[in-house]
């Protein structure tokens, strides 16, 4: 669904991307990993348009998205920071994201599953962060497009709304999206994830399937995983 | 592009500060006007306010705003929106809020005061146009800021240095030239310079109007010699097109450019 080839990206001297190469199949959820500044956020933002790659190209169903718009209209967004105009209430803001794109959508049924009722007619600058981020899930799974991409979801849920979000992602890969997630959270990712790629320094390390990860490090659980494969690069870096 | 003008507007309107500025203009008019009596001298306080007012809330409106909205327009990249449309969209949104303000603000006195049986309408009008004209202006150069600047601490620096020499240190500075090649002909250099400010430009252009030739000053003077009224007023209103023009363009070509 998605192929990235040698994508490079530098912002001044700081090589953010350095000829990352990456598959993304239809279907089931794929998790993006890595320590800070690895390039995460910066792959999600090349994938929507929002960076511009120094090279290398992108495609989605074998078309290339590289300073294309319309393609954005089958992917849902969210967004890191979840930060609004202050002056406009939440049911104008869902009615101004709904108005951009005209297409039916199901934002009753979402408010409803995050429990926003009453925060309709509340002005976005008097919500809590995570309220926001409610907001913020809301706008984006409303919908309903076949590409979802979360750029950390989590970030101030309370337990109740991370249950619901993790049942709605599970109810969507059902449904056959293809859903991509940044995080931090490892036993979010241990729940959810399909398919995993370690990003570091801007390359893959890693890309496979959850079990793999366990099998090629030799570890039961991811977080040690993880730590193992840095710590086997950290050595490698330093005998180099 | 329409909607994204409208709520721009909208989340404008009900800013209170949208509200301050408009309020500012009305009691100016008021005061003014049944204060004083004299619709000419009242014209000239105003454009006097007018021509560093307007520019300064521009740019710092300008600035404050595209700081204060940059990850709703993260989101609004995420959707399928041409970037220009969403940059064009919100400094019109800005923009024609701020000029709202003024030409409300400005006009509600005026027109219960009755300066349509004055005879200072076109006057009047021709204020509240170069009024207009230094927001659309003002608010594009902000916005370039903004885009050039991820640092807003910088960003808001460089927007009051901008607006510090435009309104105040341009003319000090074209004052100590005209002082210093006093022997020269520097006639054509007073015309260009006064042609890259476009504060100066508006403040040519109302005072052409009010043909009041002791406060045109030397740029004026020769503005007034060089194309006459007529075409002086006509050559001036063009360049203010230009002045909006040129940032805009500018603004949409590192808008297109830029990584967020």
């Amino acid at each position: 669904m998605i192929r990235i080839e040698d994508l490079k990206k530098s912002f001044g001297k700081n090589c953010v991307l350095n000829g990352l190469d990456l598959e993304i199949e239809k279907g089931g959820v794929f998790v993006i990993l890595g320590p800070n500044g690895s390039g995460k956020t910066t792959l999600i933002k090349s994938i929507l348009g929002m960076v511009n790659p120094d090279s290398g190209q992108i495609s989605i169903n074998n078309r290339s998205v590289l300073r294309q718009w319309a393609y954005r209209s089958d992917i849902d967004y969210l967004p890191q920071i979840a930060n609004f105009p202050a002056n406009l209430s939440v049911a104008e803001l869902i009615r101004l994201v709904e108005d951009l794109r005209h297409k039916p959508t199901r934002s009753k049924e979402l408010i409803h599953l995050f429990g926003l009722q009453e925060y309709l007619g509340s002005k976005l600058h008097t919500l809590s962060g995570g309220t926001r981020q409610k907001v913020n899930l809301v706008l984006t799974f409303m919908f309903n497009s076949e590409l979802v991409i979360l750029d950390e979801p989590t970030s101030g849920l309370d337990p109740v709304a991370l249950l619901r979000l993790k049942e709605l992602i599970r109810k969507e890969r059902a449904n056959g999206k293809t859903i991509i997630i940044t995080t931090h959270i490892m036993s979010f990712v241990e729940e959810v994830a399909e398919r995993i790629v370690f990003l570091l320094d801007g390359t893959s390390h890693y890309e496979g399937s959850l079990q793999g990860i366990y099998e090629l490090t030799g570890q039961s659980n991811l977080e040690e995983a993880i730590a193992q494969i840095l710590q086997q690069q950290y050595a490698q870096d330093n005998l180099v | 592009m329409r909607r994204i003008i409208w709520y721009s507007l909208y989340d404008l309107l009900r800013s209170r500060w949208t509200l301050v500025y408009f309020l500012f203009y009305l009691a100016l008019g008021f005061a003014l006007l049944f204060l004083n009596n004299d619709v000419s001298k009242a014209l000239i306080t105003i454009m006097n306010i007018i021509v560093v007012l307007t520019p300064l809330i521009g740019t710092l409106f300008g600035v404050m705003f595209f700081y204060n909205s940059i990850e709703f327009t993260e989101l609004l990249l995420a959707q399928p929106i041409k970037r220009q449309t969403i940059f064009l969209g919100q400094y019109l949104g800005l923009s024609l809020s701020l000029s709202g303000s003024l030409v409300l603000g400005l006009g509600l006195p005026f027109l219960l005061y009755g300066i349509s049986s004055s005879g200072s309408v076109q006057e009047f009008l021709l204020l509240l146009t170069a009024g207009v004209f230094l927001t659309f202006i003002f608010t594009a150069l902000a916005f370039n800021i903004g885009l050039s600047n991820t640092n807003r601490i910088r960003g808001f620096g460089s927007a009051i240095l901008m607006w510090l020499f435009m309104a105040v240190i341009y003319d000090g500075l074209f004052l100590i030239a005209l002082m210093v090649f006093d022997e020269y002909p520097i006639d054509k250099f007073a015309l260009i310079a006064s042609c890259l400010n476009p504060i100066d430009l508006s403040r040519i252009l109302i005072l052409l109007k009010l043909d009041i030739s002791v406060l045109l000053g030397y740029t004026g003077a020769v503005f007034q010699q060089f194309f006459g009224t007529t075409r002086g007023m006509f050559i001036s209103l063009t360049l203010l097109m230009l002045w909006v023009l040129i940032p805009i363009w500018r603004m949409i070509r590192i808008a297109i450019r830029k990584d967020f």
